[in-house]
């Protein structure tokens, strides 16, 4: 770079000051801290949502909210917790982490950056605004089936644009990551270098690049269903609703590994740094998670086994299904083969990192047997699904989510966190979780269906631990908040290393990293990854 | 090291494969129709014209019962009945069934039939040469209609298929909507 006076990092900290700071924030280190702000504010909007629900389920018989109010409770926490926590989570971590792990001084596309934060808090107004509405929020499930979805209300064409508005902004932070990644990398910082958090990244924008449109032309056909006079899903018009299901699955499958890969990321970072060994296999790694990101382009009917597909379909998808078992298991072992001999602390995010390895497993393993054609048609819309994608997606997305917080908390605010008080939130999210979580399977096995909110007398134990474990989780996330803030006000400072075992281009920076970082591409050597 | 042409290529190149993408959702659509009628999915019957239909063998050998249902859409105040429950059928051989349907209010409604077979391979082989599935029916208010489907059994059908269900369902017809499956 020409400007070789300004090397001082400190000469470039200067930045916009108050609201405007946030505003037009073109940082790539600012906007990852609103993304990743924005998402725990949804996690704990869409958090009191299920504690309705929960509170629903605690005792048979409807105690506090009318059917219809609940109905839209689950819808709502869905499309919440899916597009406003997980989803913008992973996207601020990588805003916050790539450009420094790649060497690059920015993200690609700063403007559309900015816009694609901002159009979020507009999405969700438009979403969250429909619970003041005629009619009522949306109550037909986060997977807006006809013609169910076409009696909403009011609230349908928000709940639409709404749809439209997030996948756009996700389709552009897909975009400015893998412009950042394909051309922004320092010197010596090959592909096959990237961390695996890099790499995760790039995959899961491919699947939202290639995922999202769809979902956005599926909800457009059901709007132009419902006032332009289409038939798409309409049988009276030649339609047919099954045809929703085949393309919102055709996106729901990549998204749901949308929101799975980036935590694969998390975890092959944190694994490798607190058994201080290097990944047991990096190469192995990235190709599994290739694998996985392809076939999920070729599994979606295995949501719906139970419309009447023919044998030959059911047999297809259910083997489609089965192979993505091989890459995910290549990963797990991959991650077990890490810590094997390694020299193993566990602090906080090594903490969650194992809760990750062991609870998304069983996770994996309940949706094996869902994966399984003959007995899916017994498993298919009770509790036994929502337990395995809770597995998934709470102890597996949202565990690795809270892992990579703590692991990069030092990084971000340049102080360390309470250690002890981590480990208690660790704790008492590890027990609850599974408190909340693993009665449901044996609900489901015995048959209460998902998405009611009443239910007979003899699953009345087991929801009322469910709910127990829920409510005792929901107010437990409330010492993270407090943990980060803590956290963001003081604390022991942290050195730019962190951790002792942390390799990578971020860790050579100070803590907090300087505003603007990496404006003089750094070299990259094998050593600088190595152990 | 900072590729700025790059940056563009690669989002240009992204911001079409968004587009297309979308259209492929779309592309979906028809393919989905394609695969149906291919594969007799979903009950979509076949149709034959004239022509053919003088080239038909008829297999005496074997009978095919074929049995008919109806159905009326929660939205339509019609009442519609099959005039008989089933018929047993050779193979190759035209058959006429009739079916009742009556206007039940002070309105005249147009209403659409959507034919649905079961088992769903037997789809590929009932063939229709006349059906009022074809084009909307108008019922003034109160008016009560017959309606006749006239078709055969294709005798290619697999010899395990002993039954099959012809079921109707009537829908109130969309404005100005005209198509038939």
């Amino acid at each position: 770079m020409s400007t070789k006076a300004h090397a001082d990092h400190d000469h470039h900290d200067h930045k916009p000051t108050g609201i405007k700071r946030w505003l037009f924030s073109t940082n790539h280190k600012d906007i990852g801290t609103m993304y990743l702000v924005f998402s725990l504010i949804m996690f704990f909007i869409g958090g009191s949502m299920a504690m309705i629900i929960r509170a629903e389920l605690f005792q048979p018989g409807l105690q506090f909210v009318d059917p219809q109010f609940y109905n839209s409770m689950v819808t709502v926490h869905a499309l919440v917790m899916i597009f406003g926590a997980i989803m913008p989570a992973g996207v601020g971590l990588a805003n916050w982490m790539i450009p420094i792990m790649i060497g690059a001084p920015d993200m690609a596309l700063p403007r559309m950056n900015n816009m694609s934060f901002w159009i979020m808090p507009f999405a969700f107004a438009l979403l969250l605004g429909t619970f003041f509405m005629e009619g009522g929020a949306p109550a037909g499930g986060w997977t807006m089936y006809p013609p169910l979805v076409l009696q909403t209300g009011k609230a349908f064409p928000f709940l639409i644009f709404a749809v439209h508005f997030l996948g756009i902004s996700s389709i552009m932070g897909a975009i400015n990551i893998i412009a950042t990644v394909f051309n922004m990398r320092a010197p010596g910082m090959t592909l096959m270098r990237l961390p695996l958090f890099v790499w995760t990244w790039v995959i899961t924008a491919f699947l939202l690049i290639a995922s999202m449109p769809v979902l956005a032309g599926a909800v457009t056909m059901l709007l132009t269903d419902k006032y332009f006079g289409t038939s798409f899903f309409n049988a009276a018009g030649g339609g047919d609703p099954v045809l929703f299901q085949h393309i919102f699955w055709f996106f729901g499958h990549p998204e749901v590994y949308i929101l799975i890969l980036p935590a694969f990321g998390i975890i092959s970072q944190i694994i490798p740094t607190f058994a201080r060994k290097p990944l047991f296999g990096y190469a192995s790694m990235v190709y599994a998670t290739a694998s996985i990101a392809i076939l999920s382009f070729f599994v979606w009917a295995h949501h719906m086994f139970t419309v009447g597909l023919p044998i030959n379909g059911e047999l297809f998808f259910m083997y489609a299904t089965m192979l993505i078992a091989v890459p995910t298991g290549v990963k797990v072992f991959n991650w077990v083969a890490t810590m094997w001999k390694g020299a193993m602390t566990f602090e906080t995010p090594m903490l969650f990192a194992l809760a990750f390895v062991i609870l998304f497993t069983i996770g994996g393993f309940s949706g094996l047997m869902l994966g399984i054609t003959p007995v899916d048609f017994q498993y298919h819309d009770t509790y036994f699904v929502v337990a395995h994608f809770h597995y998934v997606l709470l102890t597996g997305a949202v565990f690795a989510l809270m892992a990579s917080a703590y692991y990069w908390l030092p990084k971000w605010t340049g102080h360390m966190y309470d250690e002890k008080l981590a480990k208690i939130h660790f704790w008492l999210s590890a027990i609850f979780a599974n408190v909340l979580f693993f009665p449901q399977h044996f609900l489901g096995l015995a048959g209460m269906p998902r998405r009611i909110p009443d239910y007979s007398v003899q699953f009345a134990d087991f929801n009322m631990v469910s709910s127990l474990g829920g409510f005792a989780y929901g107010i437990s996330q409330l010492l993270f908040v407090y943990i980060v803030i803590k956290c963001v006000l003081g604390g022991k400072k942290a050195t730019g290393q962190v951790w002792e075992g942390a390799r990578g281009l971020e860790w050579t920076l100070s803590s907090p990293p300087p505003y603007h970082s990496f404006t003089k591409s750094p070299k990259v050597t094998k050593a600088l990854m190595d152990y | 090291m900072i590729k700025i042409g790059g940056i563009k290529r690669t989002t240009v190149l992204l911001t079409l494969l968004t587009v297309v993408m979308f259209g492929f959702g779309y592309a979906l659509v028809p393919l989905y129709d394609v695969f149906c009628e291919v594969t007799g999915l979903n009950g979509k019957t076949a149709r034959i014209y004239g022509k053919e239909a003088s080239k038909l063998v008829v297999d005496k050998e074997r009978f095919v019962t074929i049995q008919f249902d109806s159905n009326i859409n929660g939205n339509l105040a019609w009442k519609l009945k099959a005039d008989q429950k089933f018929l047993k059928a050779n193979p190759g051989k035209f058959y006429v069934a009739t079916y009742t349907v009556e206007n039940m209010i002070n309105e005249e409604i147009v209403g659409q039939a959507i034919p649905s077979v079961t088992p769903q391979i037997a789809s590929l082989y009932l063939k229709k040469a006349e059906c009022f599935c074809f084009k909307s029916q108008v019922l003034k208010p109160g008016e009560k209609k017959k309606l006749t489907v006239r078709f055969e059994i294709d005798k290619d059908i697999p010899k395990d298929v002993e039954s099959l269900t012809l079921s109707y369902t009537f829908f109130r017809a969309l404005k100005d909507k005209k198509r038939v499956s």
